[in-house]
């Protein structure tokens, strides 16, 4: 379908995915990850998507361009753990057709 | 022993509401939190952000959502073991419940509604060497009595609002504070920011930035802190107490042993029925709970929180009959004497 794009997933388990990911649901990344259920309930997107818990860290492993941090998800991740250059908010980025073949591997539960 | 008629686990919008509809039923509540204050999620991930989907509120925040949650039951006066999470549980002799805390504490009750939301709170501990070996021994994750920090020594490391609102307390408690944060910019409402600036300016805060805490040192109890610049230099600080502020996480914690069946991180519950668990007497209700195209949201609980109730009276009550009362014709009859009801219309002609 042309609203989806591929993403691949690699949850904490080490384990990669490949989902398609809808466009035009105004999901972000969390929440693709609760879609597929690649986490256990309850520990991605525990805040619900307001940037306030770094439940859905992730590290951003393809060279995709992604609309830069606002000072929500910086700041946050300023508090995480685990954090790395390449560590973003999956609830702040949305998915669009700009995010097909992006590759993601799942923070660990802190 | 504190005894009640339902103990509910989890002092969150639905475990608040559920004291509400127990009142109406003359059944009295007692909560245990894990947090030193009522609300869950609400009051301590996100008071002032908005919610847009309570019935009747267009918006309302959710700290103010918890502040009228309380309001509205008040008059049950039910009672509160805050800060310590419910640890175990035991089935009495004759059928009733105790519910031990962390710390101690005992409860005993006909029922018990776990409305535990994603679990109870855990602080998220830094990883530093020692840093348990330290725990109640001069390291604390959370606040609960900010007396025992006079005259003293106090390192609180984080850039959130809590790292910013108790350095901002203990500085006149604190016999010297200094706040330790990763970078220059801290994530909190303007005038903490603010205030914390002004405290610094007059040498009441001393504020080490960007840095980490790296090491902890002392014999039988915390003496001192190593501190290490972000691609810098570490140095030894003498500290009597280290509070690492860095947010909360959420545990199903001893709940997930209580013999409940767990599906999905959530207690499976008779959604056609009652919201009651696989053990008689035990109810699941709000997040905590899963069934069938179960949905986690607030007005869900309340819901939940309804049915609970009802079904908690039939059993407190066997074989007693039980007629739906609408609080705008019944009123409400507080356990506190109060009595709120409906004015009466008046009758007069009109010439």
């Amino acid at each position: 379908m042309s609203n989806d794009v591929n993403i691949q997933i690699t949850d904490r388990d080490g384990v990669t995915h490949c989902v398609l990911a809808p466009t035009d649901m105004a999901l972000n990344l969390m929440e693709v990850v609760r879609l597929f259920e690649l986490a256990p309930e309850g520990t991605v997107g525990v805040c619900g998507g307001m940037a306030m818990c770094a439940s859905c860290q992730c590290y951003i492993e393809s060279n995709h361009q992604l609309t830069e941090k606002l000072e929500d998800e910086d700041a946050m991740l300023s508090e995480a753990f685990n954090v790395k250059s390449t560590s973003r908010l999956g609830c702040q980025i949305q998915i669009t057709n700009e995010l097909e073949g992006l590759k993601i591997q799942l923070a660990p539960e802190a | 022993m504190i005894t009640t008629d339902i103990i509910i686990i989890g002092a969150g919008p639905t475990g608040l509401f559920a004291v509400f509809e127990a009142g109406l039923l003359k059944l009295k509540c007692h909560l245990i939190d894990a947090l030193p204050q009522p609300g869950g999620q609400c009051s301590e991930i996100y008071p002032k952000k908005p919610i847009y989907d309570i019935p009747a509120y267009p918006e309302i925040l959710a700290g103010d959502l918890t502040d009228k949650l309380l309001e509205q039951s008040k008059q049950f006066e039910a009672g509160f073991t805050l800060g310590e999470r419910a640890e175990t549980i035991e089935k009495l002799a004759n059928g009733t419940f105790v519910v031990t805390t962390n710390k101690g504490t005992q409860h005993n009750a006909p029922i018990v509604a776990i409305a535990g939301g994603l679990g109870s709170f855990e602080p998220r501990k830094p990883s530093i060497d020692h840093l348990q070996d330290f725990e109640d021994k001069g390291v604390a994750y959370m606040i609960k009595d900010p007396e025992i920090y006079r005259g003293k020594k106090v390192v609180i490391a984080g850039g959130g609002d809590s790292a910013l609102d108790w350095a901002i307390f203990l500085s006149e408690v604190a016999s010297e504070v200094i706040l330790i944060h990763r970078r220059n910019e801290f994530r909190g409402a303007l005038d903490s920011v603010d205030k914390v600036q002004d405290l610094k300016n007059k040498g009441l805060i001393k504020l080490i930035t960007p840095a980490e805490v790296t090491g902890l040192f002392g014999k039988s109890k915390l003496e001192a802190i190593e501190v290490t610049e972000i691609g810098g230099l570490s140095q030894r600080i003498v500290a009597d107490n280290f509070i690492p502020l860095f947010g909360l996480s959420q545990k199903l914690g001893p709940i997930a042993n209580w013999g409940l069946e767990i599906e999905k991180n959530a207690i499976k519950v008779n959604n056609a029925l009652d919201y009651q668990t696989n053990i008689p007497g035990i109810f699941a209700i709000g997040d905590v709970n899963t069934y069938p195209r179960k949905l986690k949201l607030i007005l869900c609980g309340f819901h939940e929180a309804t049915l609970m109730c009802q079904a908690a009276y039939k059993i407190i009550n066997p074989g007693k009959r039980y007629v739906l009362k609408y609080t705008t014709v019944s009123g409400i009859d507080g356990f506190d004497g109060t009595r709120k009801e409906a004015p009466k219309a008046v009758i007069k002609s009109i010439n």
